[in-house]
């Protein structure tokens, strides 16, 4: 194990924020784009989990075990997330024969 | 220190595929080896219990419910709703101009020091176990009521509408 703990002693903190923020902007830029329903779930969880890695390092950084606990909810909320989110998203299909987000846009008042 | 550098490019390459894939199928397997790549990285923080919930939870399990539900809809590229050109680029526009601001604010922030694996331990099984289960036990019980709220919305919502069908 030690050797991979030292491959990771000259990176800065900095650049795992400036990391998680390319993939996190990565993931906003995705449900901009895209008109696919399941599409912009998965960008959603593009920027759930660069949130998470972001806490790992932190937690990693200051050596306090807190940050990777919450990332642990942060994955048992994402899992909740995901199951209701394609159930309602089979349900649209169901009645509207697409996954345009458009055909949502009678929702809108 | 370079397999970072390796892998967040790796990571970054695979995430932009994600977005820009006309196919949906595709476009899931290339989150799924995006996903491999923050598991790399968690695994060179020495977040092992993380790393490996990462690999069996989201690679295992959400990405597969992921591609179950586009092989039950029967997505395929035809399918595909396209935006208009200028919708796309204003998009592409606005997700740059937020990491152009995410980027300006930590030019502020002071240089940090290096990597330093001083408590190294900490995000092995045994350690983060005893964290979870003494300081953090409530918030894990109201975690199981979520999953099963989740669970019971999740079937009552994709169920069939008896009455109607």
């Amino acid at each position: 194990m030690g050797n991979i703990v030292e491959q990771i002693q000259g990176v800065p903190l900095n650049h795992y924020i400036i990391f998680c923020s390319i993939i996190f902007a990565i993931g906003v830029t995705g449900v901009l784009i895209r008109r696919n329903v399941i599409i912009i779930m998965m960008s959603i969880e593009l920027m759930l989990n660069s949130v998470n890695l972001l806490l790992a390092a932190f937690s990693a950084y200051r050596g306090d075990p807190s940050g990777q606990v919450f990332v642990f909810f942060v994955m048992a909320l994402a899992a909740a997330e995901v199951a209701v989110g394609l159930a309602i998203i089979i349900m649209v299909y169901r009645n509207t024969k697409s996954l345009d987000i458009e055909s949502l846009s009678k929702l809108r008042w | 220190m370079s397999v970072f550098y390796l892998v967040a490019f790796l990571a970054i390459f695979f995430a932009l595929m994600t977005i820009f894939t006309k196919n949906p199928v595709h476009s899931v397997l290339y989150l799924v080896i995006t996903f491999f790549t923050l598991t790399v990285h968690y695994i060179l923080l020495n977040a092992q219990f993380l790393a490996v919930v990462n690999f069996i939870v989201y690679m295992g399990a959400i990405m597969v419910l992921f591609l179950f539900v586009m092989m039950l809809l029967n997505l395929n590229e035809e399918a595909e709703p396209v935006k208009s050109n200028l919708v796309k680029i204003m998009g592409a526009i606005a997700g740059m101009c937020l990491l152009a601001t995410l980027l300006g604010a930590f030019r502020v922030i002071e240089p940090s020091n290096e990597m330093v694996a001083a408590h190294a331990d900490i995000g092995l099984v045994e350690n983060l176990g005893k964290v979870l289960f003494n300081e953090f036990l409530l918030p894990f019980e109201i975690s199981s009521i979520l999953l099963l709220a989740a669970m019971i919305g999740a079937v009552l919502l994709a169920k069939k509408d008896v009455k109607k069908a």
